[in-house]
């Protein structure tokens, strides 16, 4: 299996307001088609990391490997390129514009790639948000839509390059378990189809023992993967 | 494609805040409308009064100045030059205010190829009869046709016909304060009495309005023949001689030579005219003054709508970086923003700018000075609306370059750790 992640000895200090060595020796790698959960107390660096490891957090020690290609230390325009290409963000909070309409949102980082005409864009975008069931709010405001949507829309957002990962910060934290569940039934999907890669951080035991694995963490050190 | 993206989220900023943006473009268009107007007025105005004074004086003025000699007897004693010489009480020497041999030069200056035209003039001294008073009276003897083609005498008649003069004998063009005096109208004879106390017969062709009261009160035209009669002196008396070139330019250099081989007095149009290049320059100063004044007002406002904004937008900054966009895509975003809002702008106060200077153009004004004009003055010179489309551009360029720098180096992760 090739790997898609790899972090070789991460450490990361916050030095305001006092020095405070946030990550200590990151070291895991997750392969492709992966699902692997992250879990930990409250504070122990959980998101920290995810930044991290999204590239948009630069500065730690350690090196950082995305398809086996060293990624730290390249420049802020490589790196939004990087992301833009080969990472989808779910936040816990439904991070969409809000003045723009849903499709316009999925389509939004497709339109960056600049790869695909903007009819091909379009089409890829009512793709995804079909495949989330929510093609028909397409046309909607996102400010409109509930929570539950919102987070279907961010996937379908994060789905419209093709990534090789996708990464959620407590993506279902917001939602009911419902909704919750009908999230985890959507990244579940989408690994078992298109064998995507996927990292999720969560406080949810039942959501986490349902992922390949679980990586645990506590006071900045992963204990256990 | 990729512009067209970050032009369609500039778009959506904009309109989604539709109040603020037509806020911040009325600001830019307050700001260059005003300039096109004053500008347009300004050098409207200018145009008009250097033409006046151009059209109304020649570039060298040639003539003789009673003055005191500048050498005096004794500098020619050569046993007195060791020795300080003071000489009290010197007087002018008695020297005639013609221009000697005045023909022969106006041949000579006609001929050079700098010279556009070489005009006669003679002035003569006397007095208007009115009932049993006299009123001081200066009359210019002019080739009318000569003065009307190149001094646009003409803009100034305000009754008959400048060109009355060349035809009929013994004609006079009175200087309207006189003619209200002596109460006449075209057609009527008036006397003028001569410095030797002969006694002319005139017969009025017209009136002309200079504007100024003294001069309208006391000077007429008459023919070139007629003043040199009234003087008692014969066709070569030649006052002054007045020359026009093709460039003004030239007037200067021009005029030293003239003085320094002849001996007359040459004052350039330069010289003379000092006060009102200052004038011109001036005005136009205070013409940029206030308009930039305004577009730095105009560029706060949209810093600050900006600024506002982006802080408004920081969500959207960290979603749009989270998802690929570069820092300088982000800049490009609110720097197109403030772009589009003073292109906005620029373009409606240029066209607001235009349709009220044409208003301006339409708006009567009467002026004693200038009898022939009837509204005021605006120049529509379109290099003026491009530089204040250019003006426009560039004062929102720099008012957005700030706020558009700051959203380009927001930490997304800031934000969204922010929530
Ligand atoms: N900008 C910062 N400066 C200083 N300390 C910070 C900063 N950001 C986070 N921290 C600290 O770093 C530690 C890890 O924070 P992080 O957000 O990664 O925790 P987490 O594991 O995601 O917690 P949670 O489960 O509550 O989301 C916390 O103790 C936090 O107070
Ligand atoms: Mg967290």
């Amino acid at each position: 299996m090739s790997k898609i992640i790899e972090a070789k000895n991460i450490n990361k200090h916050f030095y305001k307001p006092v020095d405070f060595h946030v990550l200590k020796d990151i070291n895991f790698t997750i392969d492709q088609g992966e699902f692997v959960s992250i879990m930990g107390k409250s504070g122990c660096g959980k998101s920290t990391l995810l930044y991290i490891l999204s590239t948009m957090d630069t500065d730690y020690e350690g090196e950082l490997f995305l398809n086996d290609q060293l990624i730290t230390g390249r420049s802020q325009n490589e790196l939004a390129q990087i992301r833009n290409e080969n990472i989808g963000f779910v936040f816990q909070f439904h991070y969409l514009l809000s003045e723009f309409s849903v499709l316009q949102n999925v389509m939004l980082p497709g339109l960056k790639r600049n790869i695909k005409s903007r009819e091909e864009v379009e089409h890829d975008a009512y793709e995804k948000l079909r495949l989330l069931g929510i093609e028909s709010e397409a046309k909607k405001r996102a400010s409109r839509l509930s929570g539950g949507q919102k987070q279907r829309v961010a996937i379908a957002r994060a789905l419209i390059n093709d990534p090789a990962i996708i990464m959620g910060d407590e993506p279902t934290g917001n939602l009911d378990s419902k909704n919750s569940e009908n999230v985890y039934n959507i990244f579940n999907d989408l690994c078992q189809e298109k064998g995507l890669s996927l990292l999720i951080v969560t406080h949810d035991e039942e959501f986490a023992a349902r992922t390949h694995r679980t990586i645990h963490m506590e006071d900045g050190r992963i204990i256990s993967t | 494609m990729k512009y067209s993206i970050i032009f369609s989220i500039a778009r959506t900023h904009l309109l989604t805040r539709k109040r603020q943006t037509i806020v911040a473009a009325l600001g830019v268009t307050f700001g260059i409308a005003s300039y096109v107007i004053m500008m347009g007025f300004m050098t409207g105005l200018n145009g008009l009064l250097d033409g006046m004074i151009l059209n109304r004086t020649p570039h060298i003025h040639i003539y003789n100045e009673l003055a005191p000699s500048k050498s005096q007897p004794i500098e020619k004693v050569s046993k007195y030059n060791e020795h300080k010489k003071i000489v009290r009480s010197v007087r002018p020497k008695r020297k005639q205010t013609r221009v000697r041999n005045a023909n022969a030069l106006m041949r000579e200056l006609a001929a050079l190829k700098e010279v556009k035209a070489v005009t006669p003039m003679v002035r003569a001294q006397g007095f208007y009869l009115a009932g049993s008073t006299q009123l001081s009276a200066s009359l210019i003897g002019v080739d009318v046709l000569m003065e009307s083609e190149n001094y646009q005498l003409s803009d100034y008649i305000v009754g008959g016909k400048a060109e009355n003069l060349a035809t009929i004998d013994n004609g006079i063009l009175l200087g309207i304060g006189a003619a209200k005096k002596m109460s006449v109208s075209s057609g009527d004879k008036i006397q003028v009495i001569s410095p030797t106390g002969t006694i002319f017969q005139l017969k009025v062709v017209g009136f002309f309005q200079s504007g100024l009261a003294d001069i309208d009160n006391i000077q007429s035209y008459v023919s070139l023949k007629t003043a040199q009669r009234i003087m008692g002196q014969s066709v070569n008396y030649i006052t002054d001689i007045n020359v026009k070139l093709k460039d003004m330019n030239l007037a200067p250099e021009l005029s030293k030579d003239i003085e320094d081989n002849y001996e007359v007095n040459a004052v350039d149009i330069q010289t003379a005219n000092a006060q009102f290049d200052t004038g011109s320059s001036i005005r136009t100063l205070i013409s940029y003054a206030v308009s930039i004044t305004l577009l730095i007002v105009a560029g706060f406002g949209i810093y600050n709508i900006l600024n506002m904004l982006i802080y408004e937008k920081m969500n959207d900054i960290a979603i749009l970086k989270a998802t690929g966009f570069s820092g300088r895509d982000v800049e490009r975003i609110f720097l197109s923003q403030a772009m589009i809002i003073g292109l906005l702008g620029g373009i409606l106060g240029v066209i607001v700018g235009y349709f009220i200077s044409l208003l301006i153009s339409r708006t009567p004004f009467e002026t004693e000075a200038l009898p022939t004009i009837k509204t005021y003055p605006v120049n529509f010179e379109p290099m003026y609306y491009v530089i204040a489309i250019i003006f426009a551009l560039v004062s929102t360029f720099f008012a957005g370059y700030l706020p558009s720098r700051r959203a380009k180096r927001i930490d997304p992760v800031d934000i969204i750790r922010g929530q």
